[in-house]
């Protein structure tokens, strides 16, 4: 009977996670920011089918990088997460803090129990009510690591880059066509050609809006707010 | 039960229905039969109507809950929104019927966000079936659930209604319909009243007449209350989504049919 080879818990962990990092550098990236009316998610797509951002409940938005069946797949427990927890309890009683812990344990179980971890980054938004409340962004990473993030975010392939730009040129109380031509512009900066609104896939987490928050922004209207000047 | 490999393979990705999910995940929430004695005493939703005009339908409920002879609330509303494009009106059994309703508007609701798209009205009366039958061995002993479901049909662009039986049967009905303990009365007045085409203000006008009839002729139904000022609900649903008439209009309406009454010596 051969050994089986000893491989230490750090070596495995490290390999696992330079495994999934690799994968979601492959990918595309998205941005979230907060702007006057609410949190606006821009995402490079050039699907018009196949979404990567996505309404989960009232006020609570999804997004995902990396690999689609893997994110999908999260997308979709999220979603039944909160119609169970909405339907047995009250509307209001849904949050986007216990949909990010469920995904974080969920993550962080599969990193660390499956030979293969997943190769995504999810973040969970939810958009503060009109009197005071505050909105919420939780990223969180493959392993499971969720942090919660003020103002702006950004994750898939050059988060870095894209994290950086933001953080010079963000202010706050933006219009949604600032917000959009700020995110735009900040997902160019790892390009080497200018994205167009058919690259692009853009939705709104709109506080004006009654009950259902989520709204997506089709090409013509993306047309439309690009093109105001300031 | 055995289960095929393929099976295993979508086992947690098929669904798209809310109802499975809870069947499965959450069995003690979903409404079960079991219950025993008497349903006399439980409060009763009366009467709801829906109605074909021009641009899609009119749905209208009086707002009485009555148990018994009792009324058990006078202000309950029997007309819900299930999604942008459809409404169903609750009449029987309270409150199983009310959590059918909500039941029903998660069960829409997730197959959109799940699929990303709507279901066709079709599909959609065709749920509502399904969960009416199960259903079923409670509303034989006395707690049934009877549903009009109503909805502007996207694909063929015009406004359709469904009314239903206690075993889930599905029927389609062309002009009007009404439902509940009022119903026979409303529906006399519909007979009468509806007209092909008609504008929005006068199928709001003539939901309120048969609703008016049929509270003055069914003891369990509510007609307008005019000292606690509480006025039958109605809702539009048309291209342009499912919008509540406001208590206002409504109140102008009720107010001239029965000042009309009044002067014409009819009786209210």
């Amino acid at each position: 009977m051969p050994l089986p080879y000893y491989v230490s818990p750090e070596q495995m962990m490290k390999d696992k996670a330079e495994y999934a990092r690799k994968g979601i550098s492959r990918g595309r990236s998205i941005v979230a920011l907060e702007y006057r009316d609410g949190i606006l998610l821009v995402a490079e797509n050039p699907s018009s089918l196949l979404h990567k951002v996505s309404e989960i409940y009232d006020r609570i938005a999804f997004a995902g990088v990396g690999k689609y069946n893997e994110f999908e797949n999260l997308r979709i427990a999220g979603i039944r997460h909160a119609d169970v927890k909405g339907y047995s309890y009250s509307r209001g009683d849904v949050t986007a803090k216990a949909l990010a812990n469920a995904y974080s344990q969920a993550l962080g179980n599969i990193f660390t129990q499956d030979i293969k971890p997943f190769e995504v980054e999810v973040l969970v938004a939810e958009v503060g009510d009109d009197n005071g409340g505050r909105n919420e962004i939780y990223h969180i990473l493959y392993d499971g690591t969720i942090e919660d993030e003020r103002n702006y975010a950004a994750m898939g392939g050059q988060a870095d880059e894209i994290r950086r730009f933001l953080k010079d040129h963000f202010k706050e109380g933006m219009t949604l066509d600032e917000a959009l031509q700020l995110g735009v512009r900040a997902l160019n900066v790892t390009q080497n050609k200018t994205l167009t609104e058919r690259d692009l896939e853009v939705a709104v987490l709109d506080r004006t809006k009654t009950r259902r928050k989520f709204r997506r922004l089709p090409p013509e209207v993306l047309n439309t707010l690009l093109a105001t000047a300031h | 039960m055995i289960e095929q490999p393929w099976q295993q393979v979508f086992q947690n990705y098929a669904t798209s229905s809310f109802l499975e999910v809870l069947r499965r995940e959450s069995p003690h929430m979903m409404p079960t039969p079991g219950l025993s004695g008497s349903a006399a005493d439980v409060p009763h939703g009366t009467t709801v109507l829906a109605l074909r005009f021009r641009d899609g339908v009119i749905m209208a409920g009086d707002r009485q809950a009555t148990a018994g002879y009792q009324v058990a609330s006078r202000r309950i509303d029997k007309v819900f929104k299930c999604d942008d494009l459809s409404g169903i009106g609750i009449a029987g059994a309270a409150g199983p019927a009310m959590e059918m309703a909500k039941l029903f508007q998660t069960e829409l609701e997730h197959y959109e966000k799940v699929e990303g798209d709507n279901l066709s009205l079709e599909g959609k009366a065709n749920k509502l079936s399904q969960m009416i039958r199960m259903n079923l061995q409670v509303a034989m002993m006395g707690l049934a659930v009877v549903p009009i479901f109503a909805g502007f049909d996207e694909r063929a662009g015009v406004g359709r209604l469904f009314k239903y039986d206690i075993t889930g049967g599905r029927y389609e009905e062309k002009d009007y319909d009404a439902q509940g303990s009022g119903s026979k009365d409303a529906r006399d007045s519909l007979k009468k009243l509806w007209r092909r085409e008609m504008y929005r203000d006068d199928a709001l006008g003539v939901s309120l007449e048969a609703l008016i009839d049929a509270a003055d002729e069914d003891v369990g139904t509510g007609g307008p209350d005019l000292v606690r000022g509480i006025f039958p609900t109605v809702k539009t649903v048309t291209r342009s989504g499912f919008t509540d008439i406001g208590e206002d209009e409504v109140r102008r309406v009720c107010d001239a049919i029965l000042k009309d009454r009044t002067q014409s010596e009819q009786g209210v």
